[in-house]
């Protein structure tokens, strides 16, 4: 089989392509290493949506940054993902601070930012009562928001597979060969054939590009820790706090998350390999410290978890969307660190855009559909719809996650969905089952049991995220 | 050779440091405990030691894949694993009931392995 | 809408013991809802005996004892929903509940039962810094797999906390083939009881580690090691004593936690300490008609005092529902952790509500020896006794039987305090 495009990398970059190209007569393929989607730097970052007023005006980062924003509403309408346009705050602890909340305002204005304004402290006392006394002004713009980032990237991941796009998964790619007008994407499994190629590979975008003998940029991984605290601390604040930012990234915020949890974080540490996502009690430390300069008031004893992502930022400083300069139909899609959440959509018909530039043709399928199949979620649905959908299927009326309210419906429909959950990471991350208070204690059992059924594999088979990472060692007899 | 050896007592909350003084498998004196149960556990521990066998039997054909069972009486402390043997290679079909002997005599030991549930 | 007298939440030993009592005290309309498939609780998964030398003068096993309850509540004819999750409990004592086959409903209690229990504190709470690999169990979790699946989830452990559930894991991991490698304790002295401490672990060999902590945790995939630490009297990690021990399991016994959501969003008072209700000697919390019991209330070491505390607050619940419960007037004193306590409950006390069997619980804050108990209200002392030793993990009581009664006022505090001998 001869695809018309492969992409390689299921992020939420590779995620938006995939959907794009899906709206068309062709054959596409995602090519993903890891046993599950998602599974790098848009699983584990700070889940905003940015206004973009922080990007430099002309790059490509601002424009993305700016159009994704506005097509996310219906990008999380379309693919059911909550998504809560809160609005954000950049505060400014004294005079000097103020003339560069000035500059960012300016930039924002450049780059086509809508609804920004500067307001003093006793506005921001009103807006966000907790943020600290000192702040003395605070850039505040409408458009930012709060979305959940590895959701996204799933329910687009799962529209594009509902719409005809392949989905191979635990296929590394190792080698990649031109020959005759086709790449060869070799995995180790198998010797994939396309007419173009799309490097969505995140972290490793360099490594794929030099398969091909583009050298041209490097990916320097700089990891982000952050602190998730309970729900009961969520409403500590009603925008995205964020500070001044500094040239290693956009400093520390405090955020609610769409599930009413409050984030703390990130940090900004450059890191040689880009596999470690371990995180240190001296860095949480630091998040802690830096944060309560915004939010002095949040209860660190309320911690639900600590976790880290990394940033797969490029060497030149700004989002590498482009044809190679070695093969021209080799596409690289690089360098998508923040605001690669929020331009994703963009970037999706972006892409797509420079594919057609480069004699892919486009002919719109007459059954694309851009809706997901709504997920059932039984802490979303009132009491009439629940008892109907019981009454359908029973399991959704026996609860597996307590803390979450997560059903046994629920985790039997991610586990059969398009592209759906294989191991308890992914059915948490589909589901929230295991993410509450208890972290899991309570459900992992029940959790790993319906995984078993439903894939019809051994218990002692099922993993906490893939390959090695078996939760049983054996039956004891 | 008298050996000594010393010892906590576990029979109430106190928790007594014990000293026993052992000539070759026989106790020539006890000292720091405060009563005679005391006393009374240090002897057994150090001539014969045993212990409560508590743990679980896969059963077949309930819904539970697993049930409880214990030692009716203590067993020698050394013959543990190999009654956690003897219980992992056995296997019992459902109905069970509680106190049900599910192993009789194990190891020859006198003692018989009884389920602490009824599974239906 | 049903409407029932009395809604238990909750199956386990003090959901079981408090229907029961409400029923001998004259409720017949009893409700218990639970979540798991059959009563017993956490019981039904501790297969290990020590339990009931109290209440039946006999030790049993975890699941004998509930089934002693789950039995009685049977004979009695008492109703049981289980495989049930309740969702939420209203100000007016509306409970909303979930199963497969009734599906979403609503009950109006005249009374409830909060008998939640508890849910253990987990490596993300504690903030353990490193990778996050499979491998990684709370102790009742892995407890569960072993003893309820028949799943043995690692092979070489490394356990954090010396509390009675990470010694008991260490036997049962080491009886079913793991090489437990150690035990850490973060504090100066192990949280469980000496006899644990004997036949867990000294029987087997496995090494006990006080003072010490887990400050790293290794391995992408499965846990390969975790990087082990003495700390300091603060509890602050010394690195220079940092060691690595290879392991593919780590099980965390480091604290159990009283399950109150639905108690705080009941709008219930909450005592930040016990992290329960904050309840009065009739074992009722700040709603009306709401009372508690068991773990949910604080944490227990024997579940003898579940079943005794349990059996008092069905009582009451009866007494409460027949209109013969406290009365409104009741002047109550609070009571206060004092010097060398760490907290008291019931929170609330009101002398003509005592009964022949009330107690005041309490937990001290550190291991103390040749120490006088005393309550007093201001100068009067109500009570007092000598201990040879009290340490944090075993749960003391003072009985309130009428002299003591008599001799409170109305007014003051009732301060529990440790003094010296």
């Amino acid at each position: 089989m001869l695809y018309d495009v492969i992409i390689i990398g299921s992020g939420v970059t590779g995620a938006f392509i995939a959907r794009e190209l899906s709206r068309y007569q062709m054959h596409t393929c995602i090519v993903e290493k890891e046993s599950d989607i998602c599974m790098g730097t848009s699983k584990a970052n700070s889940a905003i949506i940015h206004a973009g007023y922080d990007a430099v005006p002309g790059s490509l980062k601002a424009r993305l940054n700016v159009t994704g924003n506005e097509m996310m509403e219906m990008a999380c309408r379309e693919l059911d993902v909550p998504f809560q346009r809160i609005g954000s705050l950049v505060l400014a602890f004294s005079e000097s601070e103020r003339e560069k909340l000035v500059d960012l305002y300016e930039r924002g204005v450049r780059n086509g930012v809508k609804g920004m304004s500067i307001i003093s402290d006793s506005e921001i006392k009103q807006m966000v009562p907790n943020v600290s006394s000192e702040a003395a002004y605070a850039l505040y713009a409408s458009s930012a928001g709060i979305v959940c980032p590895y959701e996204l990237t799933i329910g687009a991941v799962e529209n594009a597979v509902e719409n005809g796009v392949e989905l191979k998964l635990d296929s590394e790619v190792k080698q990649v060969r031109f020959e005759h007008s086709q790449f060869v994407v070799s995995t180790g499994k198998e010797d994939l054939r396309c007419r173009y190629l799309v490097n969505a590979c995140g972290l490793y975008a360099d490594t794929i590009s030099s398969m091909v003998g583009d050298d041209s940029f490097v990916i320097k991984p700089r990891k982000g820790e952050y602190i998730l605290l309970d729900k009961s601390q969520g409403c500590m604040v009603g925008k995205v706090i964020f500070q001044l930012p500094s040239h290693r990234g956009k400093g520390i915020l405090v955020t609610p998350t769409v599930d009413g949890n409050l984030l703390i974080g990130p940090s900004a540490q450059e890191v040689d390999d880009r596999e470690d996502k371990s995180t240190s009690a001296s860095v949480m430390e630091q998040i802690i410290r830096g944060a309560r300069k915004s939010v002095p008031n949040f209860n660190t004893r309320e911690l639900v978890t600590s976790f880290s992502g990394l940033r797969a930022a490029a060497s030149t400083g700004d989002f590498i969307i482009e044809p190679s300069r070695v093969n021209k139909k080799f596409i690289h899609v690089a360098g998508i660190e923040s605001p690669g959440l929020t331009a994703a959509p963009a970037i999706g018909k972006y892409t797509v855009e420079i594919l057609k530039e480069q004699g892919l043709t486009l002919v719109e399928k007459t059954d694309f559909n851009p809706l997901r199949k709504p997920v059932k979620r039984f802490r979303e649905l009132g009491m009439e719809e629940l008892n109907q959908l019981i009454r359908k299927d029973p399991r959704y009326g026996k609860i597996v996650c307590r803390c979450e309210r997560v059903t046994e419906g629920e985790i039997v429909d991610c586990i059969n969905r398009p592209a759906g959950a294989r191991d308890v990471d992914g059915v948490k991350r589909r589901t929230r089952a295991g993410m509450g208070r208890c972290q899991g204690g309570f459900c992992t059992p029940r959790v790993v049991e319906i995984l078993a059924r439903e894939l019809g594999i051994p218990m002692e088979d099922v993993t906490k995220s893939g390959r090695k990472s078996k939760i049983l060692m054996s039956k004891t007899k | 050779m008298p050996e000594k050896r010393t010892m906590v007592c576990i029979i109430c909350p106190v928790g007594c440091n014990i000293e026993v003084c052992m000539d070759d498998k026989k106790i020539c004196s006890i000292s720091g405990n405060s009563c005679k149960r005391g006393a009374d556990y240090v002897l057994a521990e150090c001539t014969n030691p045993s212990r409560t066998l508590t743990s679980v039997m896969r059963v077949i054909g309930a819904q539970s894949a697993m049930i409880p069972v214990k030692s009716d009486k203590p067993v020698p402390k050394e013959l543990l694993f190999e009654c956690m043997k003897e219980i992992n290679g056995h296997q019992i079909h459902a109905p069970v009931k509680m106190g049900e002997v599910v192993i009789e005599n194990i190891l020859n030991t006198g003692v018989d392995i009884i389920a602490t549930r009824s599974i239906q | 809408m049903k409407e029932i007298d009395l809604v238990v939440i909750g199956g386990g030993p003090a959901g079981m013991a408090a229907a029961i009592s409400a029923h001998k005290n004259g409720i017949r309309d009893i409700l218990i809802i639970e979540r798991d498939s059959s009563l017993g609780g956490i019981l039904n998964q501790c297969i290990h005996n020590g339990f009931g030398l109290h209440i039946f003068g006999e030790e049993l096993t975890g699941p004998e004892y509930a089934w002693r309850f789950a039995q009685q509540v049977e004979e009695l004819g008492i109703e049981c929903k289980l495989n049930t999750m309740v969702l939420d409990i209203s100000g007016d004592k509306t409970i909303t509940a979930v199963n497969s086959t009734e599906g979403v409903m609503r009950i109006q209690a005249k009374a409830v039962m909060l008998g939640m229990g508890c849910r253990e504190r987990n490596r993300g709470a504690l903030g353990i810094p490193g990778m996050r690999p499979a491998g990684i169990f709370t102790a009742g979790t892995a407890q569960r797999f072993v003893n309820i699946e028949g799943y043995l989830p690692g092979r070489k452990v490394v356990i954090l906390g010396s509390g009675d559930i990470g010694l008991i894991m260490a036997r049962r991991m080491t009886l079913e083939g793991a090489e437990v490698r150690m035990v850490c304790e973060i504090m100066p002295y192990s949280g469980g009881l000496t006899r644990n401490i004997v036949q867990c672990l000294e029987d087997f060999g496995i090494p006990l580690k006080l003072s010490h902590t887990i400050i790293g945790i290794h391995g992408k995939d499965r846990l390969e090691g975790v990087t082990v630490a003495a700390v300091d009297k603060n509890r602050v990690p010394l690195m220079e004593t940092a060691e690595y021990v290879e392991c593919d399991t780590l099980l965390l016994s480091v604290g159990l936690i009283p399950e109150n959501e639905l108690s705080k969003e009941a709008g219930i008072l909450m005592d930040p300490v016990t992290l329960g209700p904050v309840v009065n000697e009739s074992m009722e919390t700040s709603l009306e008609g709401v009372f508690a019991c068991g773990n949910a209330v604080h944490v227990h070491d024997l579940v003898d005092n579940v079943t005794k505390e349990a059996m008092l607050a069905g009582e009451c619940a009866a007494k409460y529902i027949l209109g013969s419960g406290r009365s409104e007037g009741c002047k109550a004193l609070k009571t206060v952790a004092g010097n060398g306590i760490r907290y008291v409950v019931p929170q609330l006390v009101c002398k003509e509500a005592l009964g022949k069997e009330s107690k005041l619980f309490f937990r001290v804050d550190n291991v103390y020896k040749n120490i006088r108990i005393v309550a007093a209200v201001g100068d009067k002392i109500l009570y007092e006794t000598r201990k040879l030793k009290v340490s944090p993990g075993e749960m003391e009581s003072i009985r309130l039987h009428a002299s003591i009664a008599g001799s409170m006022g109305d007014e003051g505090e009732i301060i529990v305090s440790l003094e010296e001998c």
